[in-house]
């Protein structure tokens, strides 16, 4: 109780404060609309940004699934063969740097417009580098103890994976997927605005813009707030279930 | 050995023999041919008998540590060779003839205590029921038997080394090494385990090689104090340790002393 109060109480205060703030200072709401004027939108349009929340989520899903799974078969290659370890590091850290997002109008031409193919295959991309460089750095780094000691137990490399390096690997797993989580939400929101199947919070939030209904399009935003947390929080939970021995820490 | 074997090979003692460990003119080079080439170890000749418990102390750069991993085959001797239980070093690793403990207790944070110490019996094929009867065994013997279902990160340093000395007796081998393993311990933790530890030998008969740098804890467990001197690496002196009982009393002995004195002097000279 006594962590969660603290950060709820400051969410409060910031709200009353950006209230005062746009109602006093008369601050025109196209600039910024009053947190008031954005909720009566939420509850207003609660179905249409459950609707579109549910689109987008599913894109960002797929994403992240296909995205990850890629990441592990790939960073378990290259953890095993010196050759790809040494080449995919720089190369995927180049490719790494490219905003991603960009690709989005090119996959969209790609596709025909009803399909979702294009946003979710920009959302695997972002998703799979994270993945892909944490999880390779886990696996590389292994206890010299342990790799003794597995050797003095005569293990062959299957088993020294098996047990070692990939529950070994686990935390730096979490660690991508963390970051993976919230970027799989931003790109499969924001792939949208370059096109594309039209079904989603980020097409909403567009269109709001475009019609000049700014608090619309804020409670739009609200909605891909909540569903980027609420990715990030079942990745923690999972993160909980699969590393019980972490639990005092990250409690 | 058959008898067939040529008059010249180093006679090797048959297994249940009074021969636990044979090192026979080892030299061991590092980094060979190279500009920064190191002699770790020059012509070493070490036995440790059966049921025997031997020290190996000396300055830091001595080549303990290098020995006691050539016992373990986890690197390969230049020249000479390593018998480990009747058998060349390599065979003996891979019949898991000798447990092994390090400084760092390098437990697997993922596994439960009980599943760390299940761990060198899972990679021997042992059926799920005897391994976790065995490591429970094991557990009681170091006192932990109350902490198999914890987790490595919630145990005190101390604990966590008497977890991995559990391990290391869990195949129940002949020959227990030990690369310093009270070495990051506080001095009551230390000599507590110092005790379990001499107990634990005593009631399973296993021969131990013991590598540390405190003169005290050397004289205090072993039966011999091997003294090992740096550039190249060897052996310089190897003194007889009987203490008239391994207990509170036997560190208060004035055999304890003279011990020491005589351990002091030999890695002075």
């Amino acid at each position: 109780m006594r962590r969660v109060l603290p950060p709820v109480l400051f969410g409060v205060l910031a709200l009353g404060l950006w209230e005062l703030f746009v109602t006093l200072g008369r601050v025109a709401p196209f600039i910024l609309p009053a947190p008031s004027a954005i909720g009566a939108q939420i509850l207003e349009q609660k179905q249409n940004i459950w609707d579109s929340a549910l689109a987008s989520g599913a894109n960002a899903l797929a994403g992240l699934i296909g995205g990850t799974l890629l990441a592990v078969l790939a960073a378990l290659a290259a953890s095993r063969s010196r050759f790809l370890g040494e080449v995919s590091i720089p190369f995927a850290a180049v490719v790494n740097a490219l905003p991603i997002i960009a690709l989005a109008p090119i996959l969209n031409n790609m596709f025909e417009s009803t399909s979702s193919v294009p946003r979710r295959l920009v959302t695997g991309i972002v998703v799979f580098f994270p993945v892909f460089l944490n999880l390779l750095r886990g696996l590389r780094e292994v206890s010299p103890v342990h790799q003794e000691l597995m050797r003095t137990y005569a293990a062959s490399g299957w088993t020294f994976a098996r047990k070692v390096r990939l529950p070994g690997a686990l935390p730096h797993l979490f660690t991508g997927l963390r970051q993976a989580s919230s970027l799989a939400v931003i790109a499969a929101v924001v792939a949208e605005y370059f096109g594309g199947l039209q079904d989603g919070l980020g097409a909403r939030i567009t269109s709001a813009a475009a019609f000049t209904a700014y608090p619309r399009a804020w409670a739009f935003v609200a909605g891909a707030c909540l569903l980027g947390l609420t990715f990030y929080l079942v990745t923690l939970l999972l993160e909980r279930l699969a590393m019980p021995w972490k639990q005092r820490l990250i409690s | 050995m058959s008898e067939l074997a040529s008059p010249d090979v180093v006679p090797v003692p048959e297994r249940g023999g009074t021969a636990s460990v044979v090192v026979d003119s080892v030299t061991k080079v590092f980094n060979r041919g190279r500009p920064d080439e190191v002699t770790a170890l020059s012509d070493v000749h070490l036995t440790v008998g059966d049921g025997e418990f031997v020290s190996l102390i000396g300055p830091s750069g001595c080549g303990k540590s290098t020995l006691l991993r050539l016992i373990a085959d986890l690197i390969e001797p230049t020249t000479g060779t390593v018998t480990v239980a009747g058998k060349p070093a390599a065979q003996a690793r891979r019949d898991q003839e000798y447990g092994i403990a390090f400084q760092q207790a390098g437990l697997f944070e993922w596994r439960t205590v009980r599943r760390n110490v299940e761990l060198p019996l899972e990679l021997r094929g042992m059926s799920r029921a005897d391994r976790r009867a065995r490591a429970e065994r094991m557990l009681e013997l170091v006192g932990l038997a109350d902490f198999a279902g914890h987790y490595p990160g919630q145990l005190s340093g101390g604990m966590q080394q008497r977890v991995a000395i559990a391990r290391a007796l869990a195949v129940q081998p002949p020959l227990l090494l030990m690369d310093e393993p009270f070495g990051a311990l506080d001095e009551m933790t230390r000599e507590r385990l110092q005790s379990e530890l001499l107990g634990i030998c005593a009631t399973t008969g296993t021969s131990a090689v013991f590598v540390t740098h405190s003169i005290s804890e050397a004289v205090f467990l072993s039966d011999r104090v091997v003294v090992m001197s740096a550039r190249p690496g060897r052996i310089t002196a190897s003194i007889e340790v009987r203490l008239p009982s391994r207990d509170e009393a036997g560190r208060q002995a004035p055999a304890y002393f003279e011990k020491i004195t005589e351990v002091r002097q030999a890695l002075r000279a």
